[in-house]
């Protein structure tokens, strides 16, 4: 055996030097004052050094890397912004999703950045404590280069400078933005359960793998590049995630059905906030590389069954919706383009009926669905919209009061039927797009009778632009929501006839002709 | 049926090396080529092997650099000086 | 039982309890094979009017769009609130015609199952 003196530490070693040698217990103050609220969810937890990152990612390392990727992306960016990127997207239509992503998803990035500075503040062992503290970073990371991003657009093309006052205000939003409100407003562990495994483990492959390679596919370097940055963090998100479940049903078979629960729940509502992302899969993109359906089926069926095929050493089951989503799959992406076509003046980006070869490609991808119950309407609109009568329904939105969502989904097992469900709660009605949602809402009543649901608040005159008299004799509540939600009147409507488009051909054109 | 593992990468000239690598230390490794990424499915347990990146690319290798390039991946991870490993129980 | 767990008092209001409304109540609206119209709508109006003043402005002004609106046989047309049917009458108020604060009212119109058959 030949004896090597390694100059260097091995990655084991330096990591638990770098990371639990650092940290202490409290000895001036009892350890259970100093971190209140590890305990009131009800999670047992009887040896916080049993946890270890995976990636033994030490401090010094972390900042190396993310240095080197932070580079590597203003790079691409530059030479994006340099060679005019904007004109070599497949057509005007997909800045369009660009505008659903980047002004949906860095508030959204903001709030993992703050749910996971309280959780790393929270939490009790060192390995856990510093990999929520780089997630926050990270996520810290997303926000800015997404917004960055926005501007690489944002000079050229309508509708996607007011992001930060439409997040809380507009009816679309309030999905994503309930979403983040209810995990971080639970404990720090169902919060990791919320966002570190549903979110980052489940379902964000999602949106970051099919949908972000579709972006390179269109043409996108930028949108590609700042998607995928921001994706190789993922992968230490999703083990954090993981490794949190793991250390939770080792530590005492009690926590079980309290993490069961909270698997539940997210799965859920992460499944229903993926709907739009489908929708921008299925219907934005002008090239596409896969359907929603296959993309649920990889990274949610075939990895979701190998992660619960794992997990059930501990007891855990796949999630209850399990069974629900499958069957939605065929469905979803196609309720929500209906949902956002038939609204043109409430959307800051602009939507449209497919041409007659997308339409083919739906039939394709959706052979058990399409042709049933989607193609008929298009068919029918878009030979409305040849007539002069675009659709365009006036009226406000009902919405989940547990996810938010518009209440647009099917009755399980008919697709004709729409969903409807109902509760009463100490004398008022509250009602639900499925049985999910309503179960969520009744073990925890008090939290979400607070929902906020922008057509009730306008309706109550709430949604007002200053120095607006609801005391008036015309007076009519709701009636000014363009101007509560800033909304870029260019920015709306059907794509067909807009601004963006009449420049994106104007300037494509010079960018090819003298 | 043996879940599989799998890994995801931006598809550059460091991955092509790193996917090579897979591709050599797990026989069973299906390699899916997507715009702008590249994926690798491997049944069980996927494993990278630092010195075999290190051959690929004709130069010395930390496996944290994988963080550079990574899109996602799937399975337990244990990371080590020497192997990377994703894997399925079951 | 809830299973909210905090770690002080906790007892907020509901954003949408009927006080909120200056005398109005919020009413949900649904025309059952429609879908097109994606979800249902919602107003906020005085339990004192009538339920044909729904049918004939709020109803008519939305679903009109749709060619099977002007097919609609009246005679034949049923109600329900939420799951529960109910027998409504255009000529009484919505106090009268027994609808509360937040009732989700869905038309039904037998043989019209939207474009093609399809539900939509
Ligand atoms: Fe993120
Ligand atoms: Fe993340
Ligand atoms: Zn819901």
């Amino acid at each position: 055996m030949d004896m090597k003196v390694s100059k260097k530490l091995g990655l084991k070693e330096r990591y638990t030097m770098m990371t639990r040698d650092l940290a202490w217990d409290t000895t001036f103050q009892p350890m259970d004052k100093v971190f209140p609220q590890v305990g009131y969810e009800g999670i047992k937890i009887h040896d916080w050094n049993a946890w270890e990152d995976p990636f033994r990612l030490t401090m010094d390392a972390y900042w190396k890397y993310q240095a080197e990727k932070e580079r590597k992306l203003y790079a691409i960016l530059d030479a994006f912004n340099q060679n005019n990127g904007h004109l070599s997207v497949t057509d005007a239509r997909y800045i369009n999703v660009l505008k659903l992503f980047l002004g949906s998803t860095p508030p959204l990035e903001l709030m993992a950045a703050r749910g996971f500075s309280m959780v790393a503040r929270q939490m009790v062992g060192a390995g856990p404590r510093v990999a929520c503290m780089m997630q926050s970073v990270d996520e810290y990371r997303h926000f800015q280069t997404q917004i960055h991003s926005i501007s690489n657009y944002n000079r050229f093309y309508n509708g996607l400078d007011e992001f930060a006052h439409q997040q809380s205000r507009m009816w679309y939003l309030s999905d994503g933005k309930s979403f983040f409100d209810d995990a971080i407003t639970a404990g720090p562990f169902e919060f990791m359960v919320a966002i570190g495994f549903a979110f980052e483990y489940v379902l964000t492959n999602i949106l970051f793998v099919p949908f972000i390679s579709g972006a390179a596919y269109n043409g996108d370097m930028a949108a590609m590049t700042v998607g995928f940055s921001a994706q190789s963090d993922e992968a230490r998100h999703m083990t954090l995630g993981l490794e949190c479940i793991k250390f939770m049903l080792e530590q005492d078979p009690d926590n079980l059905p309290i993490v069961q629960r909270w698997i539940d729940k997210w799965t859920w509502r992460g499944t229903r906030k993926l709907a739009s992302v489908g929708m921008m899969m299925d219907y934005m993109l002008p090239k596409r590389i896969m359907s929603f359906k296959e993309a649920w089926e990889i990274y949610f069926e075939q990895n979701g069954t190998a992660l619960f095929t794992d997990l059930a050493r501990y007891g855990v089951k796949v999630p209850k919706c399990f069974d629900q989503t499958i069957e939605e799959k065929e469905h979803i992406t196609h309720q929500s383009w209906i949902g956002f076509y038939m609204k043109p003046d409430a959307t800051p980006f602009h939507t449209w009926m497919p041409q007659p070869e997308e339409l083919d490609w739906l039939s394709e991808k959706y052979p058990n669905t399409f042709d049933t119950y989607y193609r008929p309407v298009y068919e029918h609109w878009i030979a409305q919209e040849k007539a002069g009568k675009r659709f365009n329904n006036k009226t406000q939105p009902m919405n989940c009061q547990v996810c938010v969502s518009t209440i647009k989904f099917n009755e399980p097992g008919d697709p004709m039927e729409m969903c409807f469900r109902e509760t009463v709660y100490k004398g008022e009605k509250f009602h639900f797009c499925s049985d999910h949602c309503r179960e969520i809402f009744e073990d925890e009543p008090e939290k979400y009778v607070q929902t906020f649901i922008s057509s009730h608040a306008a309706l109550q005159g709430k949604c007002e632009p200053e120095g607006t008299d609801v005391n008036a004799h015309d007076y009519r509540p709701g009636a000014r929501m363009h101007a509560y939600w800033r909304m870029d009147k260019r920015a709306s409507g059907d794509f067909n006839g807009s601004e963006d488009q009449k420049n994106f051909a104007k300037w494509r054109a010079q960018a090819t002709q003298n | 049926m043996t879940s599989n593992a799998f890994i995801a990468f931006q598809k550059n000239e460091e991955t092509r090396c790193i996917v090579e690598a897979i591709v050599d230390d797990n026989p069973a490794a299906v390699v899916v080529d997507q715009p702008a990424m590249v994926k690798v499915d491997v049944p069980g347990r996927l494993v990278i092997k630092r010195a075999t990146v290190e051959e690929k690319m004709g130069r010395d290798f930390d496996l944290q650099e994988l963080q550079l390039h990574l899109i996602t991946i799937s399975g337990h991870l244990d990371e080590s000086d020497d192997e990377f490993t994703l894997s399925w129980e079951a | 039982m809830t299973l909210l767990k905090t770690l002080a008092p906790y007892d907020f209001p509901s954003s949408d309890a009927v006080e909120n409304y200056a005398g109005r109540q919020l009413l949900y609206i649904n025309w059952e094979r429609h879908r097109m119209f994606s979800r249902p709508f919602v107003l906020a109006l005085a339990p004192e009017t009538l339920f044909g003043e729904i049918i004939d402005t709020h109803m008519t002004d939305c679903f009109s769009y749709h060619p099977d609106w002007a097919q609609i046989d009246w005679r034949a047309v049923r109600w329900l609130n939420g799951s529960r049917p109910v027998v409504l009458d255009r000529n009484k108020s919505l106090a009268d015609n027994g609808i509360g604060h937040k009732d989700l009212i869905r038309l039904i119109t037998p043989g019209l199952d939207g474009i093609a058959g399809s539900g939509y």
